[in-house]
């Protein structure tokens, strides 16, 4: 058994329940670090390697490092937005173990000097976001939120914020809008959080999983989390796993798994199938061959960038033989269409003309011309917006597009007559 | 009746939140919702005084987030996640049943106005496929709205609505 820092719930029952999870341990890591200088704590997070669980993977203490000093208003705005299509990670903390975030974001707050924790929840998230809301009051009762906190002179209140239902307020600087009661739109960078956040104050912007690794650390210490994982990917990951797996879920395993690993474990492909294609952080990086090669790399923040893509979030979605390429691409077209801010005009205008030539698959009209209009319409937003959205959108195309052509082809083919248009199977899985 | 009249408290622990009461304005608009099942145009001016903005920023807001509500809408609100992982595992033909049973398409509200039907994406269950939400929530009426075959869901949907007319 590999060491669990986060799903802990899996093994302790009702850890949600705030008496059991201080019977475990917690509030420990808080109580330390409170004695502890801030400065130290800071460097601590940094020599552990610990690196942004929310798609980034930005060092952490690093981040925290670029706070200033100085004795003004500081933030921290935790992010669980969650909306990447293929992640609920950071839904089973919340859910099942809601104090350790809690606990962490509290240290982070601690560390930076911060006075306020904003808890950005997506809308969907409602029965979560009474969860927190519970946990939040509770923790005030027993004196671990407010004013002189512990004895220790650090006074801290957190809150939670709840979105509704816009998937770029994940991007930080558009939910620090947000938060201010804009659009969730992204702000140009730099300034970034760090300089000029949350009302122009310096603010740490951090995801759920992240911060919910801190007490850990804080305990155990940055070499006992080091130790596990790899260079490129200290400590554990919960990789969410959906799509064409017999046990779609959350896994929480070490960094350096390889994709053949985490399919055994959750519980190999549907109907015996061979996988074809793998998206190993939702619609926003690209999509992966599913070669002997790409199935046995260790997996961490670095192994993929030699493959145009990126470990982010770890939210894979495992596409098998039986998945039209064309179509899953088509899908993920739809959802940054639907998800552009709106504000740069190439992110705007490329998902509009990209759904509308998408769209033609659908209607079996794409001909060989739209398959390159499609890869020549992505190419132009590339490098030309303000936001990451604006990059994610292009991968779905111009990835399939390379590594599965065949697809389009057969659309193609299909259209003119000569075969039939792929059409997704009409089964329901059984469910319960 | 004004906002402020039957919803105050709650109000006040927004406003209470945040160090600019402009940043209220995303509860406040919840709430608006939740007394009138759509945002009015009463609670929008309303809404304006309060954190004293221009009316003009707020009907933008409604625009940019998809779970606000200006327009009349059906009793509960059902999602039914389309997304790419939830479409692998057959989301979009369960969506078709489900239409075809309240028959009404996406995006409409059942001659009864108990339903409104919104096909979305990902909403954080894909391993849950497929999967619904009842007003924002996966746990609705004693039930949960995860991991469904349409059996299930037809009955759920049908307590849901006998629950609503014996009330
Ligand atoms: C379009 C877009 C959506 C994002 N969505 C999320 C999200 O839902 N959750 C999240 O934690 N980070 C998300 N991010 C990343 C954040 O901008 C930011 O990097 C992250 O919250 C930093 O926290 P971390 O360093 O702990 O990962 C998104 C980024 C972009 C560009
Ligand atoms: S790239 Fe797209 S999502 Fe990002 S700021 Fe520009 S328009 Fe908005
Ligand atoms: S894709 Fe349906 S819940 Fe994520």
């Amino acid at each position: 058994m590999s060491e669990i820092i986060l799903l802990r719930n899996r093994e302790i029952e009702n850890l949600r329940n705030y008496d059991v999870y201080v019977e475990h341990g917690g509030f420990e890591a808080l109580k330390k670090t409170l004695q502890m200088d801030p400065e130290d704590v800071i460097t601590e997070v940094k020599d552990s390697n610990l690196r942004g669980r929310g798609g980034a993977g930005f060092p952490t203490g690093v981040k925290w490092n670029f706070m200033p000093r100085e004795d003004v208003t500081k933030y921290v705005a935790v992010n669980a937005d969650e909306s990447e299509p293929g992640t609920f990670k950071d839904r089973e903390i919340m859910e099942e173990n809601p104090y350790q975030l809690l606990e962490g974001s509290l240290i982070c707050a601690y560390a930076v000097g911060a006075e306020l924790v904003y808890i950005y929840i997506r809308g969907e998230y409602w029965e979560i976001a009474e969860i927190l809301d519970e946990s939040i009051e509770r923790m005030r009762a027993e004196g671990l939120l407010g004013q002189d906190i512990l004895g220790s002179g650090f006074s801290c209140d957190m809150h939670v914020h709840i979105g509704a239902g816009a998937y770029i307020c994940g991007e930080e600087t558009a939910l620090l809008n947000s938060l201010e009661g804009k659009r969730g739109q992204p702000r140009i960078k730099p300034p970034f959080p760090a300089q000029s956040g949350l009302y122009s104050k310096p603010t740490v912007v951090n995801n759920v999983e992240t911060l919910a690794n801190v007490p850990w650390i804080m305990e155990h210490g940055a070499d006992a989390f080091k130790a596990i994982g790899t260079e490129g990917g200290a400590g554990t990951k919960i990789f969410s796993v959906s799509g064409c797996v017999n046990k779609p879920g959350n896994y929480e395993l070490p960094l350096g798994i390889t994709f053949r690993e985490l399919f055994e474990i959750a519980g190999g492909i549907t109907d015996g199938n061979q996988v074809k294609g793998i998206l190993p952080a939702g619609a926003s990086a690209a999509i992966l061959p599913a070669t002997d090669e790409i199935l046995d790399m260790p997996l961490d923040y670095e192994s993929l960038k030699p493959y145009g893509t990126g470990l982010g979030s770890a939210s894979v979605i495992v596409l098998d033989e039986t998945v039209d390429m064309a179509w899953a691409a088509s899908k993920m077209v739809q959802f940054f269409a639907h998800e552009s801010c709106g504000q740069c005009t190439p992110c705007r205008e490329g998902t509009y003309w990209l759904e509308r030539l998408y769209e033609r698959i659908d209607h079996g009209d794409l001909d060989p011309e739209d398959v390159e209009r499609m890869d020549s319409v992505a190419a132009q937003m590339q490098g030309k917006c303000i936001c990451a959205l604006g990059e994610f959108a292009v991968n779905p195309v111009m990835a399939t597009i390379k590594h599965f052509r065949e697809d389009y082809d057969a659309a193609v083919a299909a259209a003119q007559g000569s075969g039939d248009i792929p059409v997704m199977p009409e089964t329901t899985p059984a469910g319960d | 009746m004004a906002l402020m009249t039957t919803r105050r408290a709650d109000i006040e622990h927004h406003l209470a939140k945040y160090p600019d009461k402009r940043s209220a304005v995303m509860p406040l608009l919840y709430i608006a919702q939740e007394e009138y099942g759509h945002i009015t145009q009463e609670a929008i001016a309303e809404i304006a005084e309060i954190i004293d903005v221009d009316v003009t920023h707020i009907r933008g807001l409604i625009g940019f987030y998809t779970m606000y509500h200006d327009k009349p809408k059906g009793r509960h609100l059902l999602y039914i996640c389309t997304d790419l992982p939830c479409a692998v595992r057959g989301a979009e033909a369960f969506s078709e049943q489900i239409q075809e049973h309240l028959g009404i398409g996406h995006g409409d509200t059942t001659a009864d106005g108990m339903f409104t039907l919104e096909n979305v994406m990902c909403i954080g269950a894909c391993h849950r496929a497929p999967v619904m939400q009842v007003d924002f929530r996966f746990n609705y009426n004693g039930a949960n709205w995860e991991d469904l075959t349409f059996e299930r869901a037809k009955q759920q949907i049908e307590d849901l609505r006998e629950a609503q007319q014996t009330e």
